[in-house]
């Protein structure tokens, strides 16, 4: 069995202290123990912000990107690798703003990445500015009348894209989050887990106790059905007084992209032979059709 | 009679096939053993406009088009408009007489006047609009005599796959336009082709041969955004991409390709994505990355005129220093420019090895000119046991299971390489990361570990330019004019180089391919000697006579530029001979 400790690296996190970013972290890690993973069969991918450098922080493989820019080097590596458990883990401002395109695509192609927002519903690291999914009339340093940008609702957004699984959790509810992150990784496909993550020190707006009165676990819910994409995008829609997490949204059996893809049935990419032993023969057909 | 020594000029709207017709032509006269260039030229647009395509066919090699047009196939009344004042005295317009042609403006000038019922021909025989192109290769067939069942080998092929049904009917239509030349002209054009013995030769474009070269390399992972002149890149290798065991991926963007490309590279596989200037702005910050993570990665980048869309479908070098310097920072990075088609498959297989070699991004920059143009070459040219490939340092799994300690990825070394390993090892799990950092990748501002991170990466640098290659001297040794040329303009300026030396003069031609890191002291000892040196480049500002400046000293005695969008020929070329040297 794996253990907790197995993902500890000699390097102390430079987040604030109370950062959210420290939940989310301890949770990936239970999460990772608890479906028995190891260092090496894991690849964590982030882009660049406060949570981004969680990588650094954790043993296993990583690879910290540019901002935004996380889900297509996942994504290269998956198709590369496919033996690899690749988790993308940034920011709000990372996922849902410079990156929102590569966000759209990664989820319309089911690619099987677990994707972790730290959604601090402002950018941290650049200290203290408006990120896609701070609220309406949200006072920063960019937005010093208020913020008047609708806020984008991810979970809808992931809903209306074809993402095969759409879930949020709390970094102040570890177990909570924790379990929805082994469902996350064990969903084949593209899968969603937007982590409300307090930013103590540039929001002081959404706190832990702001969210902490608001959130509800759907699954406490009698009857929810997470199969039901109707419901699933009426309960996405909710945002305000209560604010639902667990997994909103799980659809199973869809092909992912690394299923179809003709290469990529004969194995791993990177195990193939660099050029196949009939390849000599192949290459003089491939030069007469130039003849 | 001129005998095998002839240009075509085959001209249209879009869509009236006039690049495919033009390649099949090529493709037929090379299987009667004569040499061909082939020359696309093409608006950015999908239907109506002007295109054509130009055929030079000899019995030497032929390394550029040029050269008056002595038979233009004109598909519509534009095309007799904007080529008629380039054809010789004793050359031809073979045309439809549906269309308005002023046949006494052509019998004036001495240019014969071929009306051909094209349109007629095609529709007696059962065909559509769509194949006056197939008539018109039949009547051009006919015309000067050249040997039919060439061009009817070429049309089975190239129809096969839509049937046996069409096959037949472009046969029948080729046919017919061929025997009604043959009885209403009889021998009347003067230009003859006749099929002679020679090896069998590909007809090949820049782009079809870097991808042959990447194959033979074991490219495994392709991205791009299809962008003009790149898309052919993408296209050749998703079409291959089942068979060869390939995965490429047309992305949401080239942000997206270069990174994915960038991700496979990290694990492990050899990977690339094709691009042209527009996309290559946007992968210029994870150039960078892939700089710092010492990932190797394989970016093409084939030109076409900016500044912005600028000229889509045309051609430039401009964006050479804008390559060189590209991203913020400093990080090592290697670029190759070829300059033929058997430079492009070499680059395709050199680019993968010195990425993995150096682990770090490999650019091979191309145009439009030498991305479009088809030219016949030896099928020895393409040797696959030349292509050795080389993936550099990477520990394997035995050496990785007796490591003692951490894998330190980012290891200091005397050559500035790390021992690369490959993720999914257990003694090999490291983070990378765009951030500075120590040995073992992690996160680090310590002043002293940046300074030696930076010297280290650039280390590899100079490791590098060790192996970069001298350019090529083709000419007079005792030159009175020596041309400085990189990348495509090699063609024109080597048949340029050719026509001064036969008529008498001396000149040469010292080409680059190995720009980057730039090989001083290789690039210095042709020019030592050179007189004169005529700085040849399709850009406005000699950005390769820059180059050699800043890094040599040398200055240049002048300059030939050309940023039309049109691709250097070796006419313009000595028409622009400085008076100096005239
Ligand atoms: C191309 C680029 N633009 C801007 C930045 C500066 N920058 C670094 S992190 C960041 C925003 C971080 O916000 P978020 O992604 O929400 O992460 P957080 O710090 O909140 O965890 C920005 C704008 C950058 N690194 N790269
Ligand atoms: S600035 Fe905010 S998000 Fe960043 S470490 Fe501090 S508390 Fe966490
Ligand atoms: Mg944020």
């Amino acid at each position: 069995m794996s253990d907790v400790k197995d993902f500890f690296v000699p390097v102390r996190p430079t987040w604030c202290v109370g950062c959210g970013d420290y939940g989310i972290w301890n949770a990936v890690k239970m999460a990772l123990a608890g479906l028995d993973l190891k260092p090496y069969q894991v690849m964590f991918v982030s882009g660049i912000g406060c949570g981004s450098k969680l990588p650094d922080y954790t043993r296993a493989n990583g690879y910290l990107s540019i901002h935004g820019r996380p889900m297509p080097v996942a994504t290269g590596i998956r198709l590369a690798n496919h033996s690899l458990r690749v988790i993308a883990v940034h920011g709000d401002g990372d996922g849902y703003g410079i990156g929102g395109n590569h966000f759209l695509h990664a989820m319309r192609r089911n690619i099987d990445i677990v994707d972790i927002i730290q959604d601090n519903q402002i950018y941290g690291l650049t200290k203290g500015q408006y990120s896609p999914t701070s609220d309406r009339g949200f006072v920063t340093t960019t937005s010093p009348e208020g913020a008047i940008e609708a806020a984008v609702n991810p979970l809808a957004l992931a809903l209306a894209a074809g993402a095969t699984f759409v879930s949020r959790s709390f970094a102040g509810d570890l177990k909570h989050l924790a379990d929805t992150i082994m469902k996350a990784i064990n969903h084949r496909g593209y899968a969603l887990v937007d982590a409300l993550q307090p930013c103590v020190t540039f929001n002081r707006v959404n706190t832990y106790d702001w969210y902490r009165q608001r959130v509800y676990k759907v699954e406490d819910e009698t009857g929810y059905d997470p199969t039901d994409r109707m419901k699933a995008f009426a309960k996405a829609l909710e945002w305000g007084e209560r604010i639902p997490t667990g997994v909103i949204y799980q659809v199973e059996g869809k092909p992912t992209y690394e299923d179809q893809v003709p290469a990529m049935r004969a194995g791993l990419l990177v195990k193939q032979p660099i050029v196949s032993p009939r390849f000599a023969e192949e290459f003089e057909a491939l030069k007469d059709a130039f003849v | 009679m001129p005998l095998n020594d002839m240009t075509f000029i085959i001209g249209g709207e879009a869509g009236q096939g006039v690049e495919s017709s033009g390649a099949g032509f090529c493709k037929a006269l090379a299987r009667g053993g004569l040499h061909v260039f082939g020359l696309p030229d093409y608006r950015s647009r999908i239907r109506g406009g002007h295109n054509f395509f130009q055929i030079r066919a000899g019995t030497r090699p032929l390394y550029s088009h040029g050269g008056p047009p002595h038979l233009l196939m004109a598909l519509t009344e534009e095309a007799v408009l904007r080529h008629r004042e380039d054809i010789p005295a004793g050359g031809g317009v073979l045309y439809d007489p549906e269309h308005a042609v002023d046949a006494g403006w052509l019998k004036a000038r001495g240019i014969l006047a071929f009306p051909v019922p094209l349109g007629k021909i095609v529709k007696d025989a059962g065909g559509t609009r769509a194949m006056v192109n197939t008539a018109a290769l039949g009547a051009a067939t006919g015309l000067t005599g050249y040997d039919f069942s060439k061009v009817a080998s070429v049309i089975e092929d190239n129809f096969r796959r839509k049937g046996q049904d069409v096959v037949d009917l472009n046969l029948k239509i080729a046919q017919a336009a061929l025997d009604y030349v043959r009885t209403t002209f009889a021998s009347s054009f003067d230009y003859r082709l006749e099929p002679v013995s020679g090896p069998p030769r590909m007809v090949i474009n820049g782009n079809q041969a870097f991808c042959l070269g990447a194959l033979a390399a074991g490219c495994k992972f392709v991205a791009a955004y299809p962008m003009t002149p790149s898309t052919t890149i993408i296209e050749f290798m998703s079409a291959r991409a089942a068979r060869y065991g390939i995965v490429t991926k047309h992305t949401e963007d080239e942000i997206a390709a270069v990174c994915m490309a960038i991700g496979a590279g990290h694990a492990g596989v050899r990977a690339m994505a094709s691009t042209s200037g527009g996309g290559f702005s946007l992968m210029v910050e994870a150039l960078g990355l892939a700089g710092m993570t010492e990932t190797p990665v394989v970016i093409v980048e084939a030109q076409r005129p900016g500044p912005s869309t600028g000229l889509a479908t045309r051609t430039e070098q401009g964006d050479l220093l804008f390559l060189l310097h590209a991203s913020q920072g400093e990080f090592p990075r290697i670029v190759l420019a070829p300059g033929t088609v058997e430079q492009c498959y070499e680059a395709g297989i050199r680019a993968f090895n010195l990425a993995e070699r150096y682990q770090t991004p490999a650019i091979v920059i191309s145009d439009e000119f030498l991305a479009g143009a088809i030219r016949s070459v030896e099928k020895e040219a393409f040797d696959l046991s030349e292509a050795t490939i080389d993936r550099g340092q990477i520990l394997s799994d035995a050496e990785l299971d007796a490591l003692d300690g951490p894998y330190r990825r980012y290891q200091f070394t005397g050559s500035g390489i790390s021992p690369r390993a490959i993720p999914g090892h257990p003694k090999a799990v490291y983070s990378a990361t765009s951030d500075e950092h120590d040995e073992e990748g992690h996160i680090t501002e310590e002043a002293d570990i940046r300074t030696r991170m930076v010297e280290k990466r650039m280390r590899k640098l100079e490791a590098a330019r060790q192996e970069m290659r001298a350019p090529e001297t083709y000419g007079s040794p005792e030159a009175d004019i020596t041309f400085l040329a990189w990348g495509s303009t090699y063609g024109p300026l080597r048949e340029a180089v050719d026509v001064l030396n036969r008529s008498g003069r001396k000149a040469n031609l010292v080409h680059l391919v190995d720009i980057w890191p730039f090989p001083g002291e290789k690039v210095v000892a042709p020019l030592s000697r050179a007189k004169y040196i005529v700085d040849v480049e399709s850009n406005y500002s000699g950005q390769m006579a820059s180059l050699l400046r800043m890094h040599t000293g040398i200055v240049v005695n002048a300059r030939i530029l050309k940023y039309d969008g049109r691709a250097l020929s070796p006419d313009y070329i000595l028409a622009h001979l400085p008076e100096e040297v005239k």
